[in-house]
Formats: structure tokens, sequence, C-alpha cells
């Protein structure tokens, strides 16, 4: 046993504090579980120091941070229930199965709390697909999410999907769920009392994922490869067996705690489970049913096979728990009980194959790191607008930007998901947020997921400020007051100054920005060591957002809606072209500071926003945001399948007007008999509105100071925003 | 009325139909597991969508030899009303209930879109709220709709007017872009678009009313 901690991502001082812990050296099967407990995968000991500056306190907060999931009080004795969660490492080398089963991790999570999940969103990184590789790795990230959300019957209702070099080797697959429960029946992880017994239910345990949560905290390398059986293989239908039948046992007391078996299987569900409650548990691993011989105890508690909990059950109801799971043709085990001594005490033959104390298993050493400013920053910052020579021809410029594969429409992959199972979904993919009505009330849930990585590796502090902002706006677009944040932090090398710089200043602007919309982070994931040989990712802190939506039916959509209708820009454009889209596909640079954020001028809009929409005086509302004030317009148009003529006054350059991508502006479209009253509310919310245009025609028209700069037929913009991502994925 | 939605594990549009019937047609319905011998009290039977058996070996293959479908078969028999939807439709051909058999969609990938239907047949019990030709908009979910049947099969199910409804377009590669069929009989519906997920106007979509509703207004009438 030379030095094997070293092997299984353990320092030397991580292993001394383990001797110093048990008082003696591990064995191998103890070594294995503080290996997988202290990865920075389940201990975020890079990470923890910083998380405590998130804001996760407000009014509607059930649950924040530190449970399976978040929890939301929505009023009306009912919550949401959210998560999300990254699943890089296993995509990257094997993406169908990694996908998939970051999509049933999830799940978990939700049903875990007791919650019915209603919806899914997935937040996408890839590489640009102009390789085998890279297609290969999104038409089987796509498939694998399609295939298991579609078998659970939750609806894929939204997310993101970005394209960048940064990603290539490092793809991102960060999968979201949410739930609704009534708030009296709300789950916990907390292992009480004394004797009760322990059960392992679901799926049996084999050798799959051993080590997934270790493999997770390092950076990929050509041996990663190599580490392809350490990805656990999903089995949807397995897990909505699962979903249904722990459903069914939770309208018995019969359970005292719940938790699924995600990474680290077996030995987190146990460990966290019993430090929640300040309590031991001792495990009888004879009876864990498996599905492979000879197993060892080794393999046993680190396994990270699928579709498993681990239930607390009150004493003497076992067999009401076996009864449910027998209904449902799956396991349900006791394999040992809760105990008094605050240890997790492994047995096999009758023998002690583990004793450590629970609460050492949860308390990873933490570590703050140096952090620098990247010696590249200021460099990267400096772009000198006037040496952009303007292109000539304002309509290609238009089609190139429209087309782009960050703002082409996701049809190709959102048609692959089912996101209208339940029949709860109201808006569908494709808008600026979901909306899921809950039946048998007057309410919806509207949810997003948004984070521009480029704008955050160029300014970590504001870019992820903008990523609140833009979330949360979103919302407010759709008619939904933002009320929650669940976030997935997809970093590099925590070790790298220059990458605990950006994870520090990231961290940083969620919680300003959080606090100053007021809105708490109540759940999140930390995803570090995202590196591949071709370095590291853009620093991106993907923000998952929840908004609440009291009457149903005041929402609103981004698709003009009638002919003669006005357009309203709302917001000031700054003609800010640092990070946009724009410079990356007319002039192939990523470079400059991104845009600016104010965010009290941001919460004006989105207050005056959500005030219009309650109070029925807009037709449409979209965001502006990559590809500026052009490509919202478009948006509108082909989604409401109908042409616009804008005439705009300005001092900026042409291509900045159209393209710049200002933040805290958006575009809506009213009845000409209303332009005055939402003009005047404009003021009074101290937001800038400028009538701009009409709906009408076939054509988008655009003239700036009288000259016309832009006349294209919606048709020919639409077939370059809509086909363009089955083109890439189809072409050779 | 009384209809049942039949839950086999791993169904998932059952809370669809069951909402669809509650919400939508205002009826009485009730979830009926898989296990039950005896449909002799409903007098519809809808077999849902989803993946039950988690479509191992073949969607549908499994959950035809679940105890209920010997129940289904009964009823069917007796002239009852039953409507297979999407996952539903493919056990009906797997029973032997309805002819043909549906393959993976000819791009081999899942498809989730609202699409238009055309009407064939408006002289089945499930169709008389529609004239033939009309055109309805219906949300389809499904990764294995691609229906195929033999060219004598076809042939008598042109006879028979045992098409009821048609894709406009080539979806997924159905024979003769057939999205629906009916058994010789007059009572057996299978389907792979969802009228169940278009009943409210909420969802943006009340087409599949056309449908449901016509069961409704045929049952009062007696039946077949």
């Amino acid at each position: 046993m030379d030095k094997i901690w070293r092997e299984l991502g353990l320092t030397d001082e991580e292993y001394e504090k383990i001797i110093s812990i048990l008082g003696r050296e591990p064995n191998i099967t103890e070594l294995g579980m503080y290996s997988v407990m202290w990865s920075e995968h389940c201990a975020y000991k890079n990470s923890k120091p910083l998380l405590k500056y998130l804001p996760t306190k407000g009014e509607r907060v059930i649950q924040g941070p530190g449970e399976n999931a978040g929890v939301l009080d929505i009023g009306d004795n009912l919550a949401v229930v959210m998560k999300i969660e990254s699943h890089n490492h296993p995509s990257a080398i094997e993406p169908y199965q990694g996908a998939a089963t970051g999509v049933g991790g999830i799940i978990r999570d939700i049903f875990t709390m007791g919650a019915r999940p209603i919806a899914l969103l997935d937040s996408l990184r890839f590489g640009t697909p102009d390789d085998k590789r890279t297609k290969y790795i999104i038409e089987n990230v796509v498939a694998g999410i399609a295939d298991y959300g579609n078998c659970m019957g939750i609806p894929t209702v939204g997310g993101e999907t970005y394209f960048e070099e940064s990603y290539k080797g490092n793809p991102l697959v960060n999968a979201m769920c949410v739930g609704v429960i009534e708030k009296d029946k709300i789950k916990r992880g907390v292992a009480r009392g004394i004797g009760n017994p322990v059960m392992v239910v679901g799926s049996t345990t084999g050798r799959d994922g051993i080590g997934g949560a270790s493999f997770a905290s390092q950076e990929l390398n050509e041996e990663s490869e190599e580490k392809r059986p350490s990805v656990q293989v999903g089995d949807p239908f397995m897990e909505k067996l699962l979903l249904e039948a722990c459903l069914e046992l939770f309208e018995t007391d019969a359970v005292v705690a719940i938790q699924d078996m995600g990474a680290a299987g077996l030995t987190s569900s146990s460990c966290e489970m019993a430090a929640r409650g300040g309590v031991g548990m001792e495990l009888d691993l004879d009876k864990v049913p498996l599905r492979e011989e000879e197993m060892t105890p080794y393999e046993i508690m680190l396994s990270e096979s699928q579709e498993r909990m681990l239930v607390v059950v009150q004493r003497g109801r076992e067999e009401e728990v076996e009864k449910v799971f027998k209904k449902w043709g799956l396991n349900a085990a006791t394999i040992g009980k809760v105990t008094d001594d605050g240890m997790i005490r492994v047995l096999k033959d009758g023998k002690i194959m583990a004793e450590v104390p629970a609460k050492s298993l949860t308390d990873a050493p933490q570590y703050i790191r140096n952090e620098k400013i990247p010696s590249w920053q200021q460099e990267l910052n400096q772009l000198n607008v006037n040496e952009i020579k303007p292109p000539e021809d304002l309509n290609n410029a238009l089609q190139d930007v429209i087309s782009s594969l960050n703002i082409a429409s996701k049809e190709w992959i959102y048609t692959q998901y089912d996101y209208m199972v339940r029949t709860d979904t109201v808006i569908i993919p494709g808008m600026d947020a979901a909306v899921l009505r809950i039946k048998g009330t007057n309410k919806g849930i509207a949810l997003v997921t948004d984070c521009n990585g480029r704008y955050c590796y160029l300014e970590p502090y504001v870019g992820s400020q903008i990523a609140v902002a833009e979330a949360a706006r979103n919302l407010c677009m759709v008619g939904a007051t933002p009320i929650g944040v669940t976030d997935c932090l997809n970093f590099g090398n925590p070790e790298k100054e220059e990458t605990y710089w950006q994870l520090k200043n990231s961290i940083l602007g969620i919680t300003k920005a959080c606090e100053e919309l007021g809105i708490p982070v109540v759940s999140g994931n930390v995803s570090l060591y995202n590196e591949s040989e071709e370095g590291p990712i853009y620093p991106t802190p993907v923000i998952g957002m929840a908004g609440l939506i009291e009457d149903i039916s005041k929402i609103c959509t981004m698709d003009f809606k009638e002919e003669k209708d006005a357009v309203i820009a709302l917001g000031e454009n700054k003609g800010e072209i640092g990070g946009s889209e724009y410079l990356k596909v007319c002039f192939r640079m990523v470079e400059g500071l991104p845009p600016q954020l104010d965010l009290e001028k941001e919460k004006r809009l989105q207050q005056l926003v959500l005030e219009l929409i309650k109070k029925g005086l807009i037709k449409s509302s979209h965001d502006i945001s990559e590809g500026g004030f052009a490509a919202a317009l478009v948006e509108s148009a082909i989604s409401g399948k109908k042409g616009v003529k804008i005439s705009l006054n300005t001092s900026l350059r042409e291509d900045f007007e159209l393209f710049s991508e200002s933040q805290s502006r958006a575009v809506i479209s009213v009845s000409s008999d209303k332009v005055e009253e939402v003009l005047k509310m404009a003021e009074e919310y101290k937001v800038p509105a400028q009538r701009v245009g009409i709906v009408e025609g076939e054509n988008i028209i655009i003239e700036i100071n009288g000259k016309k700069v832009i006349d294209l037929p919606l048709k020919l913009l639409e077939e370059s925003w809509k086909g363009r991502i089955k083109w890439e994925m189809e072409k050779n | 009325m009384k209809f049942a939605v039949i839950v086999f594990p791993g169904s998932n549009c059952d809370v669809d139909c069951y909402y669809a019937v509650k919400d939508g047609l205002v009826e009485e319905v009730e979830y009926v597991w898989h296990q039950e011998k005896n449909l002799s009290k409903y007098d519809v039977i809808m077999l849902p969508g989803g993946f039950s058996y988690g479509d191992y070996l073949r969607a549908g293959a499994i959950a035809r030899f679940s105890p209920v479908m010997e129940a289904v078969r009964e009823e069917a028999e007796k002239g009852k009303f039953i409507i297979g939807i999407c996952n539903g439709f493919q056990i009906l051909t797997e029973a032997g209930l309805l002819p043909g058999a549906l393959r993976k969609n000819e791009g081999l990938k899942f498809i989730c879109k609202t699409v238009s239907i055309i009407v064939e047949n408006d002289k089945t019990p499930f169709t008389t709220r529609l004239k033939k030709g009309q055109e309805i908009l219906l949300p389809i979910a499904h990764g294995e709709g691609n229906y195929y049947v033999d060219d004598k099969t076809l042939k008598e199910l042109k006879e028979n007017n045992q098409i009821v409804f048609r894709y406009k377009e080539n979806i997924n590669g159905s024979v003769e872009r057939i999205a629906g069929v009916i058994n010789k009989k007059g009572n057996v519906l299978g389907m792979m678009p969802h009228p169940e997920r278009a009943y409210a106007p909420l969802l943006g979509n009340t087409d599949g009313l056309y449908i449901l509703g016509s069961i409704v207004d045929n049952f009062v009438k007696g039946g077949v």
C-alpha cells in the first residue's frame, strides 16, 4: 500500500488528518470512503469558504442549501423544490450515459424531498460542431437527456445551449429539476431514532460508477478515457418505478429520513444522514442486494449504481415499505440501523470492515486558495472599438448574427425532448422562459437557466451579475416574479490562482446581484477541474431560477401578435460591443469588457415589465441579450410570423445600435391605442422608452437616422435561424 | 359515463388522460392498475402513452402480457370504446387488437411537436365531431411512431375504411402517413398523436376535444 491515498486523490496532509481522526491507519475501505467524501465533488472543499457569501435567506425560503434540494414557499400550502447539478466529466467521456445519469440524479434529488418532479431544464455547453468528436458528444448528450427524461414522463421545458471552443474538450452538462409539494409533506435526510432500521430501496448495487466522485474532481486528460467504468449506467424505467414507489411510500408516515444514493453511493447517503441527525449507523453489507458476485466492502460502499435510495424507517414498519416496493417490482432490504455513537460501522461476514465517525466524513478539510488576476486579463479587456471596421452590408451582418450557433433556434435539440407530458406546459421551449401551470390553482411557475460564459471570462464579477440579472429579466418577460436561485458553478482547477480568482469574483458577483434583486440562493452545485488538454473552460456560473405567477391568465410571450401594433424599445443602448456575439461572429474576436450592469436600472426595468403584463397593457415582451436589439426584434418577428418596420434615431454607430448587448433592455409590442399609457408608465418607473416602429408586412426593415440599413424577408431570416443547428449536425 | 385509464409500470401519460377526461370532458374517470382483471364497470377504456416496461424489447411488447389486457380484449369484444394513444397504440398492435406495427421513427430521433393531422374517416365513434378531410392540430411525442403494415393489410384497411388519421406531412416514415387506425368492428382506436394533451385553452390547443368529445356523444347514443 505505497501511498495509495494519492491515487485515490487524497493529499499526504489529508491522509495524516485521517490517521489523527482514527488514531490508526485506515484500511482500504475506510480510505475509499474518505477519498470520495473528501473529494471536491462531495465536499466542496475549495468552494465552501466562498459559498458562504451567497444570500440564502428570504421569506419564501423553507429549505436553503445543505439538503438534497432547496424549497420555496409559493402560498396555498404549496412549495417549489429545485436543484441544479453538473455531470460534466462523465458526459465528456461517455456522453450518452453521462448526460442520462445526470438527469436521473437530479430527479432523485427532487423526489427525495417528497416532491413530484414537474419539469427539467438542461444547460449545455459544447465546442463548435465542426469535428466528429464534438458532434458525437452533442448527439449523445441530447439523446441521453431525451431518453431519460422522456421515459420518466417529466417534461424538459427549457435550458440553454452555447457553443464555444473553450468547451471542446470539457463539455458542460448541467441538469435542473423542479418539483411541487404540499408544504407539510417535505421529507429531509436527517437520520433519527436510535434503533430505527436503515433500508436500501430501488435497484441493486453493482460495480458501476466506483470512484465517480473522485474522478469528477480531477482535470480531464488522455488517461480519462480509462475512467469510463467510473461512469454510471442509467435505467429510467427503474427510476420511474422508484419515483412512483417513493411517492406512494410517503403517503404513509413510515419514513423518518431519506436520501438519494448518488455520488459516493452508500457512503455519502449514510454518513450525511447520520451527521445531520447527530447519530451513527451500522450497515451490514451482506444484506445489500447485489447485482454482481463477490463484491468487496470497498466496492459496495463506493458503488454509484443508479436508481437507489437509503431510507430510515420507523421501527416495526419495514413490512409496509417492502409491500409498496414489491408492488412496483423493486427491492427494499433492511441493511442496518441507526445507532447512538455517531460512527458509521460497516459489517461483512460478521466482521467490522470499516468504522469511522460519520461527521468526520462530512467535515472535509477546507481550503482557501491563493488568487491572482490572470496576466492576460488586462490585454483581454482592451478593445479599441474604433479599430473595428463597420461591415459594408448590415443585412449580411444580421444574417450572420441570427444564424450564429448561439443565437440560432435550438429546435433541433428541444424537439427531441417531450416538453408537454403532464399537460402543464403553458409556454413551451424557445421563449424567454418556460411556464408551467399548477393544476388545481391559479398559479404558474416560470423557469429559466442563464449564463453567458464569455462575459464571465472577460470580467467574472460583472459577467456573473449579468447571469443573475438576465435570468430574472427572462422570468419577468413572461410575467413571473423571480423567487429563487439554484446555481451550478462550473470552473477550472481551483488550485490555479487565476481560476480561484475567477471563482471568487464570480461568487461575489452572484451575491451582489441576488442581494440587490432580492432573490435567495436555495441550492446549487459546484463543478471544478473543468479543464482538458486544451485548457480551462470559460468560467460558467449557470443560474437556474424560478419565478412565481400568481394569476396564470396574465402571462406574456415574445412573439408579435397583431399587424399595426406599435413596437417600443425599453432601456438604454450604450453601444457596448465587448464580448458580444456580433464581435465573435463578424470579427472572430472575444475581447473587451462585457456590457456593464446597473442593478438599480435593471430592477426598475423588471418591475415595469411585470406591471405592464399584470395590467394587460402589452402584447409581447422579449429580453434584449445576445445579438442585441436586432436579434431580439427578429426573434419576436419570426415567432409571431409577422414583419416589422423600425425607425431609429441615434448617435451610435449603426452596427453598434443594432448589435450592442447593453443590459436592462427589452422589446415590447403594444396595441396603438395603449402606447401613451405604456410610455407614461415607463416614465414613472424611470425606464427610457421609445416608440420605434410598427408590426407590419413580411420583411424586417430597419432605418437608422432616416437611412434604410436592413431590409430582409422574414422567411429568409427564419430559414437561417431555424435551420442552422440541424444543418451543422447533419452535414458531413 | 365512466372512463378507465390503465396504468402499466412505466405509463406516464396516464395523468394526461385522467385530467383530459376529468377537466376537459367533465366525466368520471379512474386509474386502473395493470393487474386488474375486470373492467366491466367502465364504459370507455384508455390505454395511455408512456414507456410501459421501459419499452424493453419493443414498445408495448411486454405490456400486452399484463393481466389487464385479457380484460381489455373481453371489453373490446363486447363493443366497448377503447382508445390507445401513443404507447397505448403500440400495446394494442402488439396485442393483436389492431393491425400493423410501430417502428422507430425514420430519423431515429424522438420527436415532440404539434403537427397537422388530416381526418380520413368521420364515421367512427371517435370522429363524429370532425369532417372527413378536416385538418386539426395535435401534439406528437414519440420515438417509435413509424406505422407499418404490409400491402395486403393496407389494402384491407382501405377497403374497410380503417385509416382514421393521417399526418399532413411525412413526420416519422409511417406507411401512407398513417397516424391512427381503427379495428374492423369500429370500437378500438389506436393513434400516435395525443388528443389528451390538447384539451384546455391555456395549453393553446383544444382540438383533442373533437376526438374525446365524440366518444361522449356516441356513448349517449348507445355506442356501436
